[in-house]
């Protein structure tokens, strides 16, 4: 599902020069695997992820995306690629604050191959408990609640791989159990794979298969290139 | 969906500013096209006012001031005509009809025009269309003390049948300058949307006699109102009364002379076009300024729909409908604007000069002002649609770990 071979990526800093964030040189995920990856704050997880969902161009390597190389595409159509095949959670959600919870899961899916499914959209919201906050606004809800719109919205649209980043990062310890449960569940129930990067230890227990980025990751950080 | 969704919801966020904006819009839309319509109505219904004469005879002096005085019923008269001038004209070959008329007086700032009953009974004051009476009565006769209100005079002074009046001298109103005499209302004409409609009409001969008039001009008239029998004859006239005469002024062709007029004080429609453009551009800059203001704020938005898989040309796409929706929604609201400073014009323009400008009718600037104003708007739209089409996704999502 998941091929990175040689994916790097470096900023410009501050103070001139370039350092670089991101060298993995080989990381796979299998097709409905779920993967949790340790990083402490700065280690470049983030960055990782999102050379992965396209966000960010990478420097060269490849990630392959069921077979697409999102790496080395042109951005529109990394932009399409990350629209049709992954999901995206966010640790701070990123929910759309003028839209309501169903317009938040439609606009995702707006994007995606299969376009704008209401029904879908809504079975998908009653499945994470928000059947009748379909047109409460984010503010509206609890950050609980919030998280569970956020998962909706980056599984909507089937996606073969969901990319979770510090998911639970500003839940308590209760939500956060729950929360990450159902992101596990909802993502067997679709086929998809789970990339999942935190620095709770909490979280990542909960996982068989956990891998720390700071092995993973080779740069050099701090070091000008 | 995605599209109207995203301009919808953005429109709904920052309501504040897009209905100033809009309002702006709407005021620069309404009043290019009132600019427009007006000054093109205007000068149409003044020119086709002017058609049921094709000249006015009058004292020596300004075309242009015995056209206004002859037929708008505006300003005061150049001089008198002896009561032959106006039998010399009458009976010339070259003239079809010719009506004289004397002014001088007034009732309550109602012009009070002299006439022949002829003017009521031979002339059609627009093609095919002759005075008639409303609700009865009878035109004056001659010689009487009888009276004529036009429809827009009638209604502002509250003159029925059978009331009576005593005329005010000058043509400006002063309660004392209150002639003796007693004129009986007998007949109200039914509207013309001419300058007729604001005059009160009586027998020339009532003007000439009036008490506190100079008997020395108890024949005199103010002007003739002339129809020739060709058009040809008009420059004949004008050879023989204008070039080779001192004594008389011949306003021929009253059309054109009113065209000159419009010639002449088009300066001042380039003016208010020139306010409206500005106007214009200020509200295209102001649908710039808003939502270039509003980037900062919505370009997390603007990421997260990047993040969801939304194109950058999409992302610009909506920010330039965006400002396109202002400028459409502002140019919809200049209609409210236009038909209301339009019926306030035309409202002043009836009660001057009884012209009654067709508020109703269509004119191209209806429909290209409304267009052009929401092209401009996204035009505006486009440059804080490039600052979002450059959104740095990643950075604007989350700090970096």
């Amino acid at each position: 599902m998941l091929n990175v071979v040689d994916l790097t990526k470096s900023f410009t800093a501050p103070e001139g020069g370039r350092v670089e964030i991101v060298r993995v040189s080989r990381f796979e995920l299998a097709a409905g695997e779920q993967r949790a990856l340790r990083g402490e704050s700065g280690s470049g997880k983030t960055t990782f992820l999102h050379l992965i969902a396209g966000i960010l161009a990478a420097d060269g390597g490849r990630a392959e995306i069921d077979g697409v190389d999102m790496a080395n595409l042109p951005e529109a159509k990394r932009d399409r690629l990350r629209a049709h095949k992954l999901g995206y959670i966010f640790q701070t959600f990123n929910l759309l604050q003028g839209y309501t919870v169903l317009e938040n899961v439609l606009l995702g899916m707006s994007f995606g191959p299969r376009g704008v499914d209401r029904a879908h959209a809504t079975e998908i919201l009653g499945r994470v408990g928000l059947a009748h906050r379909l047109g409460h606004f984010p503010r509206q809800l609890s950050t609980g609640q919030q998280q569970r719109v956020a998962v909706a919205r980056a599984l909507a649209n089937r996606p073969k791989l969901v990319l979770a980043d510090e998911p639970t990062g500003n839940l308590d310890r209760v939500s956060s159990k729950e929360a990450l449960a159902l992101i596990r569940e909802v993502c067997r129930e679709n086929g998809a794979a789970l990339l999942l990067v935190s620095h709770d230890d909490g979280v990542l227990a909960q996982f068989e298969g956990m891998q720390d980025f700071s092995r993973l990751n080779e740069a050099r950080k701090g070091v000008a290139l | 969906m995605t599209l109207p969704l995203i301009i919808y919801r953005s429109l709904r966020q920052h309501a504040l500013s897009t209905l100033i904006t809009a309002g702006s819009i709407a005021l620069a839309c309404g009043l290019l096209m009132t600019v427009w319509v007006v000054k093109t109505q205007a000068q149409a219904a003044f020119v086709s006012t002017s058609t049921a004469f094709d000249a006015v005879l009058g004292a020596r002096g300004s075309k242009l001031q015995l056209v206004l005085n002859g037929i708008f019923h505006l300003e005061a008269s150049p001089g008198n005509l002896a009561w032959a001038d106006y039998e010399f004209i009458r009976k010339h070959p070259a003239v079809k009809t010719a009506i004289p008329i004397a002014v001088g007086d007034n009732l309550r700032g109602y012009r009070i025009v002299g006439t022949i009953p002829e003017l009521f009974t031979n002339v059609e004051y627009a093609p095919g269309k002759k005075y008639t009476l409303t609700g009865g009565g009878k035109i004056f006769s001659d010689a009487s003390r009888e009276a004529v209100a036009g429809s827009f005079a009638a209604e502002r002074l509250g003159l029925k049948l059978g009331d009576t009046f005593n005329p005010f001298h000058g043509l400006a109103f002063d309660e004392k300058n209150q002639h003796a005499e007693v004129f009986t209302v007998t007949g109200i004409l039914a509207p013309t949307n001419t300058p007729a409609d604001k005059v009160v009409w009586i027998p020339i001969k009532g003007v000439q006699t009036m008490s506190g008039h100079d008997p020395k001009a108890a024949t005199d008239v103010s002007a003739v109102l002339i129809q020739l029998r060709t058009a040809t004859a008009g420059f004949m006239l004008d050879m023989m009364i204008n070039k080779q005469g001192n004594r008389m002024t011949l306003a021929y062709p009253v059309g054109a002379i009113m065209t000159e007029l419009f010639g002449k004080i088009s300066w001042f429609d380039r003016v208010l076009a020139l306010v409206a453009y500005l106007v214009a551009l200020v509200a295209a800059g102001s649908v710039l300024a808003s939502i270039y203001n509003s980037m900062s704020a919505r370009q997390r938005d603007l990421a997260i729909l990047r993040a969801l898989g939304a194109r950058r040309r999409m992302i610009f796409g909506a920010v330039v409908a965006e400002a396109a929706c202002i400028g459409a929604i502002g140019a919809a609201a200049g209609f409210g604007i236009y038909f209301a400073l339009i019926a306030g014009v035309a409202e002043v323009i009836r009660a001057q000069t009884g012209v009654v400008l067709n508020v109703t009718a269509g004119h191209v600037v209806l429909w290209v002002c409304p267009l052009l104003m929401t092209a401009l708007c996204a035009l505006g739209g486009a440059v804080p649609a490039f600052k979002a089409y450059r959104t740095p996704v990643a950075e604007t999502l989350a700090p970096v770990s």
